[in-house]
């Protein structure tokens, strides 16, 4: 029996690795609070259901669902414009949805790349025959259709409209359980809002900071940082100071450098260009040479390094794709 | 990829106090430069955070030029040799991301060197026609094979999934 005054939770996954599946169980016992408050209506990592039941839901009869995963291909598209329509509040759930994470990071290739990689070149590959998924396959018996994967991934909001946004690779389990109180109770902030704090990494990092300046960036198995001073100021790179908080500073806290993973702060519309702002910041040299051996020195992989987890959240999105610009 | 007819559009970011008075002491002076740079006057060289010049090519510039004091002649003590680090940083970046390396260029024109200014100006332009457009919305539209593709599936699911 389901009870009326119920809520309905749906929650779905696309392009993202399952973590953020896990994180919703993070939350250990609280889930029986989740259960208590809401019926799961959809969640085929958990529980059976079909997508036929879900179009056959009236339009806005789920209250809230927690979309986690980038778009990659058209099915992921199909599920998340049919789960907008069905639900009040869609949430862009972890960073994959709200800014590309991982996945994002194909977005330096194209579906000819990935496809050549996968299906072809990988060591453990083997396919004489050179057979690539296609969208169409005639059979006798009639036409089979595979989904088509894109050359670029996107990103929730790049393709619905979305209304909150939780941050994180995956979520703490605290913000998810913040995130499903104000949604209990009532207390949702302005719609677009991220739902989490306003502050940086750094705020919550306990290192000391003496705004030292460096003339060589590290990689992280190059130095072992000392245990007290600002990571940056030891010359990692170091996220932190244009990354979300909400995490605890974690990395920090174990020497090892923010990665980035709780997404963009409030104020900042690119991550990259923030991190590129700070880091130039604290580069001790005014001599352009230097300069651009200390960077291209350091920072090997600036795509990787500026973009871990926004690529697909950026300004510019992707790489050039060679088709383009003619 | 040259173009006799295409017309670069660029984007120039110039400090307040030296070049965007270069600028102003070309037009003076009649001094001509290429009418593609689009000015944006800021106070410093230093004010132009990295997302400004991103969002100008994401937005469909061909190239990006930033214009600030002299080495040692910043308005502001050193924010251009911040903006010169800001610079290095962003290249590096945009090669990463496969932009040719002329898609953006850092100059110094004080404010007495109109001349100057419109000879950077004019060799940008010239430098940045010759890489032909860079039309960067292009990069991530997907073809009408996408749009046919989500629409399909609720017409496959239709006829193919419905087990009685």
């Amino acid at each position: 029996m389901i009870a009326e005054n119920k809520g309905k939770l749906a929650i779905y996954w696309a392009a993202s690795c399952g973590g953020c599946e896990i994180a919703v169980l993070a939350i250990d016992e609280k889930i029986l609070d989740v259960a208590k408050h809401f019926d799961i209506v959809f969640w085929p990592c958990a529980t059976d259901g079909k997508v036929r039941d879900v179009e056959k839901m009236a339009d806005g009869s789920i209250d809230v669902c927690l979309f986690n995963g980038g778009i990659r291909t058209s099915e992921q598209e199909y599920m998340a414009r049919l789960l907008r329509r069905k639900a009040k509040v869609l949430v862009a759930f972890g960073s994959c949805a709200s800014e590309g994470c991982i996945p994002g990071l194909a977005n330096t290739s194209d579906r000819k790349e990935i496809f050549r990689t996968v299906y072809q070149e990988t060591p453990s590959t083997e396919n004489p025959r050179g057979v690539e998924p296609q969208h169409v396959t005639e059979m006798p018996e009639g036409k089979l259709y595979l989904p088509i994967f894109y050359d670029t991934l996107f990103t929730l909001d790049q393709i619905v409209d979305v209304d909150y946004y939780l941050p994180g690779c995956p979520p703490e389990a605290e913000r998810i359980w913040d995130a499903i109180t104000a949604i209990l109770e009532n207390k949702l902030p302005p719609k677009g809002s991220v739902i989490g704090v306003n502050t940086t990494v750094c705020d919550e990092c306990p290192r000391k900071r003496s705004e030292k300046k460096i003339r060589k960036f590290y990689r992280t198995w190059e130095i072992i940082p000392d245990e007290e001073t600002c990571l940056l100021e030891q010359g990692l790179v170091c996220a932190g100071v244009a990354t979300r908080a909400g995490c605890g500073a974690k990395c920090p806290q174990v020497n090892s450098p923010c990665i980035g993973c709780y997404g963009v702060n409030d104020g900042a519309v690119d991550f990259g260009a923030r991190l590129m702002s700070a880091l130039a910041s604290v580069i001790d040299s005014d001599d352009p040479e230097e300069i651009d051996r200390i960077i291209r020195e350091g920072i090997p992989d600036p795509v990787g390094t500026f973009y871990r987890f926004n690529l697909a959240h950026s300004l510019l999105r992707r790489k050039k794709k060679a088709a383009a610009g003619a | 990829m040259a173009d006799e007819t295409f017309e670069p559009k660029i984007v120039g970011f110039m400090c307040n106090w030296c070049s965007y008075r270069a600028a102003d002491l070309a037009g003076t002076a009649r001094i001509k430069y290429p009418p593609n740079v689009r000015i944006i006057r800021v106070m410093c060289s230093g004010r132009v955070d990295p997302a400004f010049v991103l969002k100008a090519l994401s937005l469909g510039a061909d190239g990006v030029m930033i214009a600030g004091c002299h080495p040692g002649e910043c308005h502001y003590i050193e924010q251009n040799y911040k903006a010169m680090r800001r610079y290095y940083m962003l290249k590096h970046t945009l090669q990463a991301l496969g932009l040719e390396e002329d898609r953006i260029r850092l100059v110094w024109a004080s404010a007495a060197e109109g001349q100057q200014l419109a000879e950077h100006i004019e060799k940008f332009v010239e430098d940045v026609r010759k890489l032909g457009p860079l039309h960067w919305p292009a990069n991530f539209q997907e073809n009408g094979e996408r749009l046919h593709a989500v629409e399909a599936l609720a017409q496959e699911h239709a006829e193919s999934l419905e087990v009685l």
